[in-house]
């Protein structure tokens, strides 16, 4: 069963959310089981949710050995962070 | 007073959600993974939760008579009303899903029929029912395709549930004498005009699924007199258990 079943990672956007979530994963033997199967056990059906589901095979990760690399760099460097604007409180989610 | 015609009538369509939705719970943890048995034992609970609003309803109308408990709990085989296909075992996943779709198909017709009922509590329950078995429908086509379509032992064990089953498909049409009484007063479904697009919807799926459909002549009913077959009542003694031993208990 495990072959023919791989893992799918499911993303969903709740009612109000802005953007799709990693959720978790499930097994399914296609993308619509997995998208019936992501319904059941991670939205219960709530109305106007969007899914995505993707194999995870088709995911390529970063390597957490070459953290430093990747994120590092940037953190001392105040100049790259936009972090010397005043924003006014109408403006959320920057 | 109570009127008895429209009490049994509205029992003939929630004793089948009761007993299927108790089937069905009788899986749980049982089912082929984990998502499929998530998939199940929410179908029935959607069905548990129709059956609850269709016995409070018929509840208030006893008058103080009787609980919705004890319309589920304290009635015998021979009183309840449900069709003889909700009952079948789960002999095999086959069975479960073949059982399913049968009664889907039924299910979401009648519905769509009856949220147009004069009774307005009626017609209330099954509009809100009414997206709940689209998604069942889906469920159990989905899998009727998928294991028809399948291996050849998916294909054999399907097929041997859709002709062990098929019998007990007449018997959605049959309709009792209350039956014809709330077709009458305009409350009722006259389920026997529902037969030709049920079987439409039911032999263009099987189709697709490479499944033979039945030749058979022969149907059992009886159920919706309370003539039921040999597996109801063991079901009741499970499902009554406790509520025959401690009667009258809070839970």
């Amino acid at each position: 069963m495990k072959k023919n079943w791989p893992l799918w990672e499911v993303f969903v956007r709740s009612k109000n959310g802005l953007e799709h979530r990693h959720f978790g994963s499930l097994h399914a033997a296609d993308a619509d089981m997995a998208l019936e199967n992501a319904r059941d056990v991670y939205t219960r059906r709530s109305e106007g949710v969007s899914i995505w589901v993707v194999p995870s095979k088709h995911i390529t990760a970063s390597n957490p050995e070459h953290h430093g690399e990747l994120f590092e760099p940037a953190q001392d460097k105040v100049y790259r962070h936009p972090t010397f604007y005043n924003l006014p409180d109408e403006v959320k989610h920057m | 007073m109570m009127d008895n015609s429209l009490y049994n009538y509205i029992l003939g369509i929630s004793d089948n959600t009761l007993i299927l939705g108790q089937r069905l719970s009788e899986l749980c943890g049982h089912g082929p993974n984990l998502e499929t048995d998530i998939a199940c034992t929410n179908i029935a609970l959607d069905l548990l939760g129709q059956t609850r609003s269709y016995y409070q309803y018929v509840a208030k109308l006893s008058e103080g008579q009787s609980t919705e408990d004890d319309i589920a709990f304290l009635r015998t085989e021979r009183e309840y009303k449900n069709i003889l296909l909700v009952e079948q075992p789960n002999t095999n996943f086959g069975y479960v899903i073949i059982r399913q779709f049968f009664y889907d198909v039924f299910h979401l017709l009648l519905l769509r029929e009856l949220q147009n009922s004069k009774d307005e509590t009626l017609a209330a329950i099954a509009k809100k029912g009414i997206k709940e078995v689209s998604y069942h429908q889906r469920f159990s086509s989905d899998w009727v395709k998928r294991l028809g379509d399948g291996t050849k032992t998916s294909h054999n064990k399907i097929q041997e549930a859709v002709d062990d089953l098929w019998k007990f498909t007449d018997e959605l049409f049959y309709l009792t004498e209350d039956d014809k009484s709330a077709v009458i007063s305009g409350i009722g479904v006259d389920v026997s005009l529902l037969k030709s697009s049920y079987y439409q919807i039911v032999e263009e799926v099987l189709q697709e699924a490479t499944l033979t459909i039945p030749e058979l002549k022969w149907f059992r009913k009886g159920g919706k007199e309370g003539i039921h077959s040999e597996h109801m009542g063991y079901l009741l003694s499970d499902l009554q258990y406790m509520q025959r031993t401690y009667p009258n208990m809070k839970w």
